[in-house]
């Protein structure tokens, strides 16, 4: 990619590419940890910030271990729950999930963490594929501010924020010279 | 004519004198026509319906998207496929559905689709899905009505949802449209979905080729950017897809060709005249096919044959247009409040 496509960073960098790729590795950590060999593991990333940490988690937690753990990803927009009042619908993509999630470990995999509606919506969209085992979430920034009963199992880091502020991970695969998050006013 | 009936139609006309028929743009609350339409409207609608595909795959075929909307299928013509594709569309999305015939509402004692459409608006329906036998049908509901309307065939004009699914179903065999010879065989004339696929055909940039008797192709239907041929087989060499259109028996088609016989030796595809085609042509058929007139039953069941991916992805494509219409509605008279 040119360096003028590059997309800019607008804020107050919180995570660098150090801080980021340290926090992928504590969660797959994590995750091989808790999980044994032979349990059936799948990963889903949530569209579309969550796709590609899904794919950077995937890919050490391959290296650690013999776990054999399948790749999703969820576009959670029919479940939302703001689509009344939006004036324009979001654009749909497509659900790719080409595994039976019965009785599978479904871990969701988003950048940010805030109200939590996203992940209500996300595990939804999930249950109607199917009853998997276990749904769990891994989200690489918890900023606070839920607005329902939702927790992460998997941190990597969490942020006191106000608001009306604004977190925002920026990754290379996105168009961003190096993976940043960036909090802004 | 008699005094009595000129006062009663202008007194029924006055809606439009108060608000002239114009051409809704784009997506915007209607779904028309494809003329309105731009490319960008197009692409979203396909993306949009490639989402739905794998709704429709899924066990569970239920996204909560339109929970608590309510759509309307009013079709005063009768049809199998298309109010079922609707139907089986709105309820994939949660949405409630009200069907509506001509013969078994009150429009059998009198009332005016107008009044029809009101008293369902009256209801709290969000989006009419509208069939009927006159051209402009749509038009006039959307000009009067603050539902959304989705024009699902009107008379001989326009029926936009049945082009997209054509659409769809090519793109989903890995065909570009750009360039790609079709051959559309049949009633132009008297056919909504020949002049939908037209327009949605040219403006994609595919060499549209229109084949049937003199009688059955409009004068001047050069000017839309198609070629024109009467004769099946020299346009069928080399062609990459086929629409086969019905012969319309309810429409009153003796008269356009001499018998029926006649019209299935010189414009019936069949398997012989299809390998004159590229080797990987594909067939489409709106339905109901007439086996053995305009399609022999060997080319409807073939392999080249789309009859029933048509069928299926018209499911898809329809929740693709009820999604993008649904909510926008809402939001609007929210914003209006």
């Amino acid at each position: 990619m040119k360096q003028s496509d590059s997309k800019k960073f607008n804020g107050r960098v919180i995570m660098d590419q150090v801080a980021i790729d340290g926090a992928i590795g504590r969660i797959a950590e994590e995750i091989v940890k808790s999980y044994r060999d032979d349990d059936m593991i799948a990963l889903v990333g949530i569209r579309t910030g969550g796709i590609h940490l899904a794919q950077r988690l995937l890919a050490v937690i391959q290296e650690q271990c013999v776990h054999e753990v399948l790749l999703g990803t969820l576009d959670i927009n029919l479940y939302r729950d703001d689509l009344v009042g939006r004036f324009n619908q979001p654009v749909l993509r497509t659900t790719d999930i080409r595994f039976d999630v019965a009785n599978r470990n479904i871990i969701l995999v988003d950048d940010v963490l805030f109200t939590g509606r996203t992940i209500r919506a996300a595990m939804d969209g999930v249950i109607d594929l199917g009853r998997p085992a276990k749904i769990q979430l891994a989200i690489l920034v918890d900023r606070g501010h839920r607005e329902f009963p939702i927790a992460a199992d998997f941190i990597g880091q969490s942020l006191v924020t106000k608001k009306s502020e604004m977190v925002k991970v920026c990754l290379y695969e996105e168009g961003y010279p190096a993976d940043a998050v960036v909090l802004s006013s | 004519m008699p005094s009595s009936y000129r006062h009663k139609t202008s007194a029924r006309g006055k809606e439009f004198l108060l608000k002239p028929l114009k051409e809704s743009k784009g997506l915007k609350k209607n779904l028309l026509t494809i003329k309105s339409l731009d490319l960008r409207d197009i692409e979203l609608i396909i993306d949009t319906a490639a989402a739905f595909h794998e709704v429709s795959g899924r066990v569970i075929k239920k996204v909560p998207a339109l929970r608590g909307k309510t759509v309307a299928n009013l079709f005063i013509e009768p049809s199998t496929r298309t109010r079922t594709s609707f139907e089986l569309a709105a309820k994939r999305l949660s949405a409630d559905i009200v069907n509506l015939s001509g013969t078994s509402s009150s429009i059998v004692k009198g009332e005016s689709l107008l009044d029809t459409a009101r008293a369902l608006e009256s209801m709290g329906v969000d989006l009419v899905v509208l069939r009927h036998s006159a051209a402009g049908a749509a038009h006039m509901l959307a000009e009067t009505l603050d539902a959304g309307i989705i024009n699902a065939g009107d008379g001989a004009h326009e029926h936009p949802t049945q082009a997209l699914v054509d659409l769809f179903t090519i793109q989903s065999r890995g065909k570009a449209v750009s360039g790609l010879r079709v051959v559309m065989v049949g009633d132009i004339a008297r056919s909504r979905v020949a002049r939908s696929n037209i327009q949605l055909l040219t403006k994609l940039k595919a060499n549209v080729c229109l084949v049937g008797p003199p009688t059955m192709i409009p004068s001047y239907v050069e000017d839309m950017g198609v070629s024109v041929s009467y004769d099946l087989e020299s346009s069928l060499k080399g062609a990459d897809l086929v629409m086969i259109l019905r012969v319309q028996h309810e429409r009153g088609q003796r008269g356009l060709f001499p018998n029926i016989n006649e019209y299935a030796r010189l414009y019936g595809v069949t398997r012989e005249r299809l390998a004159l085609a590229a080797p990987d042509v594909l067939v489409l058929h709106p339905g109901p096919m007439n086996r053995g007139v305009e399609i022999s039953p060997d080319v409807a069941d073939g392999l080249s044959s789309l009859v029933l991916d048509q069928v299926a992805n018209g499911i898809a494509v329809r929740m693709g247009v009820l999604y993008l219409l649904g909510a926008t509605r809402e939001a609007q008279s929210l914003r209006a409040r």
